[in-house]
């Protein structure tokens, strides 16, 4: 058994070591904001944060995360900057089918944490990991710098 | 941006809308909800009439299988505290329909958006219409049925209130949720109507009062926020991956890595030795034709996916490759080329092509080359099953919920009354999941453990092996100019395996829906003109990706009229222009194209007007004409489809070591009436991307049969840094509403990549024939 501390609570899981978080979180915790889109790290759709930073679950081990803080998008909203950063998204309308964006807004939320005025090239930087099928970037580039308060190019 | 209505306005206990749509009894508890006009429910036989397509009706809505159903019993209900709840019964898929589809019922309804709540239905078109959510025709076909679906139940609640206050009932008049007697100031809410309103007649269709344009409140405003929006960014949205069941199993399969090829021997052993694995079961191979069966194969059942992840690893499969175990990519493009080169069927002709060559002062003549495309929905496809006393229920990420729902009774020998499909979000689609391939495992998975909850999961690496492929095509053009530079002779042969191979045996021909995307009713005015179609034999099962063969041939065709233009030297856009010629409107029947979209050749005439004011549209947005820097070029592309006009400008920057950046890409668009622009722009937008993203990265590819990409880092999608900078759309204002609509969600994807090669052209002087651009433009 072991004890994974997800959005402030400890959760217990009993499953082998080398499982990757996001099996854990969607099949075993029901946490299924948390998505699958490639299992080798290339999509960015399973993003969560660990101690803060930015880690993609599918190639996560959760022997590796133990004792650390998990947050994933169904607690994001506790964050004020990822609250922001939800708003912005709804405000500019970024969804399309949705399902990279749980991906987008972590990656987002966890740039505008480590730096609050990104620049394009920034932006690029910390986003070009996430991939979106439906072709929101020009939105998600937009709600980001909504988000950090500035909606003009920093770049 | 416009200030958007969000539900997040609305209490919390609405807030979460289709998420439980797995937990719940949805759709079949609804006349037992407690939403009141809902209750009287019973007879639907207005529903029926209306399903079935009459002889002189084969057009739109019309000729699609059941048809169109306006019953406002059927798509409404209002419960007591005055909540709406609006069905829609087409996937969402990232184009906005269960936003804009309810909004549309709920403008007519004089319904406060606030208080509208949308419920998914399942697959059932004898009661909801047509279900098959592609061809970019959801608005198109539905705009009016919804519209007279909220005007019946907005009649329905006056006539109400009419009679309760003993008033004409045209001295009453609904208004955002209440219904108001000016005279002597009285009003009453929609809860407070909806039981009486529910016991009146639906009001017959020719007595439907139906708005003026200038009275919507929602429709063509854009201030509507996403329906689903609210639970998308908070992780709650419900997709069909994400499915969860009472003592639930979870399953992958390892399917024949040839198309047509099934499992000679396998070895269990190791796989049943990784913990979670429960079970391992062979899954039957069909013969051809692929239509929509399983692959066949071997699925592991376990505990969790990642378990039967491991599991599968550790299987120790045969497999038997059968007749399609050379398909190779190489040679097969040889092949096409070799085709191409020779005459073909001829599908149109005009006067004398090979005479007025002869005659023509100057001949130019191309080979373009598209290759395979998988669709790549971020969420791969996924469906869960289980079979409780004989009955089936689905939950699935489906655009096909009454195809899926055949299927599933075909396969599991079951009537039909005993499958139900719940549709839940698609995480994308594209055409890959009008398939319900995936949707059959399931059943078959969930009846082998004894009507046990199987979820299915496709990894990536299953998606991009297994699709149903975007096809691959050699595009030969020969054309004359004569000595001022005119086109005198136009030469297309276009070769690609078809779709109907998929469903046919020996289907070595492109069919008329292949022809009729951009090929066959190119209208320009060329006096001699030939369309030859020579065959081509399909290796693996050929599909349907957003906007479908508009891709290749819009490539073609697009780069060649610059190619031309460049030969002619003039300008692209003005040469362009001459080639659309004089606004006319053209009967797509005079071009060969007896097929239109499936829609009416009167009502949706191919109007090269239209097609004009897009393309000089976009040409003065982009600052066409302008000089630019070195390395910068600007390229255009026009192309119809899904009867809508599109017209792109592409700004490229290519470094001197050919790197390829996108500044801008303007779009410029006359689909007729818009409906939800909000959404219109996001679709144009992301079209871009798709097509930005096939031109440059795009290609699946086979070795040995099978297909060499296993995931993202081998069929590359566009991400962030190299998208476009900026995509300016350009929506070509409409205030009339009774024009007919034009489809949305494919016909920007198509311009895309002739635009852009015609920009790098325009920039480096190098044409690209061949696609993806990939490193073609690299100087080291």
């Amino acid at each position: 058994m072991t004890t994974l501390t997800i959005n402030g609570k400890p959760r217990q899981i009993d499953l082998p070591e080398d499982t990757p978080l996001l099996w854990a979180l969607r099949d075993h915790l029901g946490l299924t904001g948390t998505k699958f889109g490639c299992g080798m790290s290339l999509c960015g759709a399973c993003t969560v944060h660990v101690d803060g930073e930015p880690t993609r679950a599918c190639v996560t081990p959760v022997s590796s995360v133990v004792g650390k803080n998990i947050v994933t998008i169904e607690a994001i909203d506790q964050d004020a900057i990822g609250q922001k950063v939800q708003d912005a998204w709804l405000a500019l309308g970024v969804p399309q089918c949705g399902y990279c964006q749980s991906g987008q807004i972590m990656a987002a939320t966890a740039l505008l944490q480590h730096n609050p005025n990104p620049s394009d090239a920034d932006i690029d930087k910390a986003m070009s990991g996430n991939i979106c099928r439906c072709g929101t970037y020009q939105r998600i580039r937009a709600a980001i710098k909504q988000a950090a308060g500035s909606k003009e190019s920093n770049s | 941006m416009n200030k958007t209505i969000d539900h997040a306005e609305l209490t919390a206990e609405n807030e979460i809308s289709i998420v439980n749509i797995s937990r719940r009894g949805f759709l079949k508890d609804f006349a037992l909800s407690g939403f009141v006009l809902a209750a009287g429910l019973p007879a639907l036989t207005w529903a029926d009439e209306t399903a079935t397509p009459t002889a002189q009706d084969k057009y739109g809505a019309d000729a699609m299988p059941h048809g169109w159903v306006d019953n406002p019993l059927v798509f409404v209900a209002i419960a007591d505290d005055g909540t709406v709840t609006i069905i829609c019964h087409r996937s969402e898929m990232g184009q906005g329909v269960r936003t804009s589809l309810p909004m549309v019922v709920a403008d007519e309804l004089e319904a406060n958006w606030l208080h509208v709540k949308v419920e998914q239905a399942p697959g059932n078109e004898v009661r909801f219409g047509n279900q098959d959510t592609d061809g970019s025709r959801s608005m198109r076909h539905f705009f009016m049925p919804m519209r007279r679906v909220g005007a019946a139940a907005r009649q329905m609640l006056e006539s109400a209130a009419a009679a309760q206050w003993q008033v004409p009932v045209h001295e009453v008049h609904a208004e955002l949720h209440r219904v108001i007697h000016p005279a002597t100031g009285r009003s009453l809410g929609y809860g407070d109507l909806a039981q009486a309103a529910a016991k009146l007649p639906v009001p017959a269709r020719e007595s439907l009062r139906l708005k003026t344009p200038a009275d919507f409140r929602y429709i063509g405003k854009g201030q509507v926020g996403i329906y689903d929006g609210r639970d998308i960014v908070r992780g709650l949205g419900q997709y069909g991956i994400d499915t969860r069941l009472k003592d639930m199993l979870y399953a992958v399969v390892a399917r024949p890595p040839v198309f047509g090829g099934k499992v000679a021997s396998y070895d269990a052993k190791d796989a049943l030795k990784v913990p979670g694995v429960i079970k391992v079961i062979e899954l039957p191979s069909s013969p051809p034709p692929a239509e929509f069966n399983p692959l066949g194969g071997v699925a592991v059942i376990a505990s969790n996916t990642w378990a039967a992840i491991q599991g599968r690893k550790a299987l120790k499969i045969e497999w038997n490759k059968g007749p399609h175990g050379n398909y190779d990519s190489v040679v097969y493009k040889t092949e096409l080329e070799a085709a191409a080169r020779k005459p073909g069927k001829v599908v149109r002709n005009e006067s004398d092509v090979e005479a007025a060559l002869k005659t023509a002062a100057k001949r130019v003549e191309a080979e373009y080359y598209a290759p395979h495309l998988a669709q790549a929905p971020m969420e791969p496809p996924a469906a869960t099953a289980r079979i409780v006393n004989g009955h089936c229920e689905i939950w699935a990420c489906t655009q096909a919920p009454q195809l899926s729902h055949d299927q599933v009774a075909k396969w599991l020998k079951l009537p039909a009354e005993k499958v139900t499909v719940h549709v839940t979000l698609l995480g994308g689609g594209f055409g890959r999941k009008s398939k319900p391939d995936y949707v059959i495992e399931a059943a078959l998975l969930s009846k082998a453990m004894h009507g046990k909850p199987v979820k299915v999961t496709w990894t990536r690496e299953d998606d991009l092996h297994h699709s149903y492929f975007h096809t691959v095509s050699v595009e030969r053009l020969e054309a004359g100019l004569d000595d001022q530079g005119k086109p005198i002779a136009w030469l297309h042969r276009t070769v690609a395996p078809t779709i109907s191979s998929t469903f046919g045996p020996d289907s070595k021909h492109q069919m008329p829906v292949e022809l009729g995307m951009g090929v066959i009713n190119v209208p320009y005015a060329i006096a001699n003109l030939r369309i030859e179609n020579p065959e081509a034999e399909a290796h693996t099962r050929i599909g349907w990706f957003r906007s479908v063969s508009n891709i290749p041939h819009a490539f073609a065709i697009q780069s060649f009229v610059a190619e031309l233009a460049a030969a002619a030297g003039r300008d692209h856009k003005d040469f362009l222009l001459e080639l659309i010629g004089l606004p006319r409107r053209i009967d797509p029947r005079t071009l060969g194209d007896n097929w239109n979209h499936g829609e009416s050749p009167e009502l949706y005439p191919i109007d090269t007007g239209r097609l004009r004011l897009v393309t000089e549209t976009v040409a003065d947005k982009a600052g066409w004409g302008l000089e630019l820097p070195k390395g910068r070029g600007l390229g255009i592309a026009a192309h119809y489809s899904f009867v809508t006009y599109i017209a792109v400008v592409v700004e490229v920057a290519v470094s001197e070591d050919g790197i390829l950046s996108i500044p801008c890409i303007d779009v410029a668009v006359d689909c007729g009436p818009q409906v939800n622009p909000e959404r219109i722009r996001s679709q144009i937008e992301g079209a871009c991307i798709m097509g930005v993203s096939l031109a440059t990265l795009g290609e699946i590819s086979f070795k040995d049969g099978a297909v060499v990409q296993d995931n993202f880092h081998q069929y590359q999608l566009t991400r962030m840094d190299d998208a476009p900078r900026e995509i300016r759309v350009h929506l070509l204002p409409t205030t009339e509403f009774d024009t007919p609509l034009g489809g949305v969600g494919e016909p920007a994807v198509p311009p895309i990549a002739p635009a852009l090669c015609n920009a790098i052209f325009a920039a480096t002087g190098q044409r690209i024939r061949q696609l993806p651009i990939r490193e073609q433009l690299r100087k080291n």
